[in-house]
């Protein structure tokens, strides 16, 4: 280390404002710091331990830290929001599900695995112009492994109608036709929601009216009143439905 | 109300640019703060350990050395940890993670974390452990997050120093960005997401009896612990293949929010220190509202192409916005929000699928990562991201008026005037060969699995693209997981980190060797809307001529496709 070296380490103090501290007075030109063996090797043991030693720091401590209260202070959260009926756990809150029966609300039609497969996160990632998006594509009979068919825009529409008991040419609402990003999504559009609630209700043999409540009941306005979008959440609004047949079934001892 | 949302965010980040500047400059000036009592006794015993001298500077030349040391030494040590993985304690089961790793992927994967790139060309449930996740993945999210703070902080420092040699400690600006700035923030944030439903635990994957009989498989993990300091290091690399758009990562449309503002108010505080640091606030502020104002374009812009009801729909009786591969809770309005955010701020951490995206939606998101992440930009880079760019403006405006270019007081010589102008050429020398070769290639164009024609190539330059910018988001359309792209992608990745930190702290060093000139009427003022009108012009003028071609090919040839009559 030369002495000009140790001039311009001397005036640095930690502590003191670094930037403001390098002045004029210890003006010094490049050439005269010669890049000596010795002030390479100063950076070679800094250089090789910091990767570990900081990553204890962040990927161990930093983990624990932030356990600890999660684990201690949101329980359910951290476990994956977790719904349990009679000690079995029958999904997550936060994760959607496919269901199909025609008594029960349809989520929107997903891209993960064979649908709603919570191991093969996804969306289709088809751009808007693909012809696939629109029309869907059929089962390749030279690959019989794989299941190439997909259904279309326009074959989910038309289905969505006829379940619904919906005319050829009502206004479907695009998220009961279109993949999520995730292919987990748990919601669907009021209004979405809305256009099932007669058939639910048929199936259920329940009234329209009580339907409709249980929905309004499951719907999640924008978070704060102006974050993101009104939204059904499903898989809760399908176990509700399913707590009101058992309800209506097997009357409460309490009740006289 | 998507108005309202998008307001909302504008008016916090540019509220909290202040703030947050200040407190930086508390921490990296070595003043007092509130965390001191914890922070400090840990810092002086880091110090003890890795053997720095915090009172010793760095020349540029050294400090980037060190970056670059620790650059590379973080990716061989993640490479370990993904080549080991198998053999590494811990979740989830084996049997579920059938992705091979291979070692271009895992290469690949080193290289993009230790980047902050974290480009994926994996699925997160399917190809790593809980082990992995945490001590390689967030462990580099924190690490290349920090190291970029600490070389904006060196950049800063050669515009503020007069006479001096030296640009600050790498190490020192290392270990207190991760102390004062990351780790507490990522903590706080991080129990704030699990209150909102985001898990944080090692179970093994639950198997979840369903409603209708079937069993659903549902991949579990620690994601807290990734979720805060993946968007505030600006690396963006989800827990899961869906990244943001995945219900454990981003439950929430607060947690949306929260995590789109962890992306940008560091970035967006930079500028403001910047001007605070150097002496001149104006010229802080107003390198923020160009930030602001090209942010606001490209919003505005992305917001009518997808909240429009998609042109090849309109005859289905379909309606609503384009919601292919967007979540209902967050909508299209949270979709585009973190659309732009992430693009803007070198942030791969998307939540809806930016393949299923109108072409001018796309449209706006590459160019907001070919421009070179100016808008708020990675941790610490962005600020030089903008501030090279409005050196070549400086250099214009200095021809214009006939007097040597100066900028807050330092001159740019030949020297420096070559070094800006390099860097403003690097981004397509790099980005558009790379896709050149992919396009003409057998191995390229097998990649294209899902598009084809103008939306595969859009989807190739946008590998590249986000590579260079060390973005990391993708149109997942593209299957990037092959030899050929795991390792182009790496050639990109470096580039974008390595070369462009080189030049901004060569440059930095020597603006720091120079004095500082007075103002006399003669100067271009840096703190004028004139200034700011001649730089946005200049971005526009770079960005016009290096990339309109590919963009004609790309996204809007396939707008002008679709579009009606044609």
């Amino acid at each position: 280390m030369t002495a000009s070296d140790e001039t311009a380490s001397e005036v640095d103090r930690a502590g003191e404002p670094l930037a403001l501290s390098a002045t004029r007075s210890n003006s010094t030109d490049p050439r005269s710091h010669p890049m000596t063996r010795s002030r390479w090797r100063k950076q070679l043991r800094p250089a090789l331990l910091s990767v570990p030693l900081l990553s204890i720091v962040t990927g161990l401590i930093f983990p624990i830290a932030l356990a600890v209260p999660a684990r201690l202070f949101f329980p359910g959260q951290s476990r994956g929001s977790l719904i349990v009926r009679d000690g079995e756990v029958v999904g997550s809150r936060l994760i959607g599900q496919s269901s199909k029966r025609p008594g029960d609300f349809h989520p929107r039609p997903s891209a993960a695995g064979g649908g709603y497969d919570a191991l093969a996160s996804g969306g289709t990632n088809l751009g808007p112009a693909n012809p696939k998006l629109r029309d869907g594509a059929s089962d390749d009979p030279a690959t019989p492994t794989v299941d190439e068919s997909f259904a279309g825009v326009r074959q989910l529409a038309s289905e969505f109608r006829l379940e619904n008991g919906l005319p050829t040419t009502f206004p479907v609402p695009i998220d009961a036709v279109t993949r999520s990003g995730s292919g987990l999504d748990p919601h669907i559009s009021v209004a979405n929601a809305t256009l099932q609630i007669a058939r639910v209700a048929r199936e259920r043999k329940l009234s329209q009216e009580r339907v409709r409540r249980l929905v309004q009941e499951y719907t999640f306005g924008p978070q704060l009143g102006f974050l993101g979008s009104a939204r059904v959440s499903v898989l809760e609004l399908n176990l509700a439905l399913d707590d009101l047949a058992l309800a209506v079934s097997s009357p409460s001892p309490a009740s006289p | 109300m998507r108005w309202f949302e998008y307001s909302a965010f504008l008016v916090t980040v540019v509220l909290l640019a202040r703030p947050i500047s200040f407190y930086l400059m508390r921490v990296f000036c070595g003043q007092k703060t509130f965390l001191d009592p914890v922070c400090r006794p840990v810092e002086a015993q880091l110090y003890r350990w890795l053997g720095v001298d915090p009172k010793r500077e760095m020349t540029a030349a050294e400090y980037f050395l060190c970056f670059l040391a620790f650059g590379m030494l973080s990716t061989a040590f993640l490479f370990l940890i993904l080549m080991f993985q198998r053999w590494l304690p811990g979740g989830p089961d084996a049997s579920y993670l059938t992705t091979p790793m291979t070692a271009d992927l895992a290469a690949n994967i080193a290289v993009s974390f230790a980047t902050t790139t974290t480009w994926q060309a994996y699925a997160g449930e399917s190809t790593l452990k809980y082990f992995t996740q945490v001590f390689g993945l967030a462990v580099q999210n924190f690490l290349a997050g920090a190291a970029g703070l600490a070389v904006g902080l060196a950049f800063i420092r050669g515009f503020v120093r007069e006479g001096s040699a030296t640009l600050g400690n790498f190490w020192v600006d290392l270990v207190r960005s991760l102390l004062w700035v990351l780790i507490p923030l990522s903590w706080i944030g991080g129990l704030f997401l699990v209150w909102q439903g985001v898990p944080l635990n090692l179970s093994a994957y639950i198997q979840a009896h369903t409603r209708e009989g079937s069993v659903q498989t549902i991949a579990q993990g620690p994601v807290a612990v990734l979720e805060l300091i993946k968007n505030l290091g600006t690396n963006g690399g989800g827990f899961y293949n869906a990244n943001g758009a995945h219900p454990y990562e981003n439950p929430t449309p607060l947690t949306n929010f929260v995590e789109m503002l962890a992306i940008a108010v560091i970035p967006a505080a930079f500028p403001v220190l910047f001007g605070r640091m150097v002496g001149r606030p104006r010229a802080g502020w107003l390198l923020l509202a160009l930030m602001v104002v090209l942010f606001v374009a490209g919003l505005v812009i992305c917001d009518r192409a997808e909240s429009a009801e998609p042109r090849r729909l309109a005859d289905l009786a379909v309606v609503g916005g384009n919601m292919e591969g967007k979540e209902t809770r967050f909508g299209v309005g949270g979709s585009v929000l973190a659309g732009v955010v992430t693009s803007n701020g070198a942030t791969g951490s998307y939540n809806s699928m930016h393949g299923s995206y109108h072409p001018i939606g796309v449209l706006v998101l590459l160019v907001n990562m070919l421009l070179g992440e100016l808008v708020f930009g990675g941790l610490g880079t962005g600020l030089y991201s903008l501030l090279m760019i409005a050196l070549v403006a400086v250099f214009l405006g200095g021809l214009m008026v006939g007097r040597s270019p100066e900028y807050v007081g330092k001159t740019i010589g030949p020297t420096e005037a070559k070094l800006v102008a390099f860097y403003a050429l690097i981004t397509p020398l790099v980005v558009l060969p790379l896709a050149g070769w992919a396009v003409a290639s057998t191995e390229g164009r097998a990649g294209l699995v899902t598009n084809d024609g103008v939306r595969g190539f859009t989807e190739i330059v946008f590998a590249y693209a986000s590579c260079m910018a060390n973005n990391g988001q993708n149109m997942a359309g593209l299957n990037a997981n092959s030899a050929f792209y795991n390792i182009t992608t790496i050639l990109a990745m470096m580039a974008g980190r390595f070369v462009l930190a080189a030049l901004a702290l060569e440059l930095a060093g020597r603006f720091a060797r120079q004095g500082r000139k007075a103002e006399t009427i003669g100067t271009l003022p840096s703190d004028t809307i004139t200034f700011g009108i001649l730089v946005l012009g200049t971005v526009l003028l770079i960005g016009a001529l290096s990339f309109l071609p590919v963009l004609a090919l790309g996204p809007i040839a396939e707008y002008l496709k679709t579009a009606p009559g044609v």
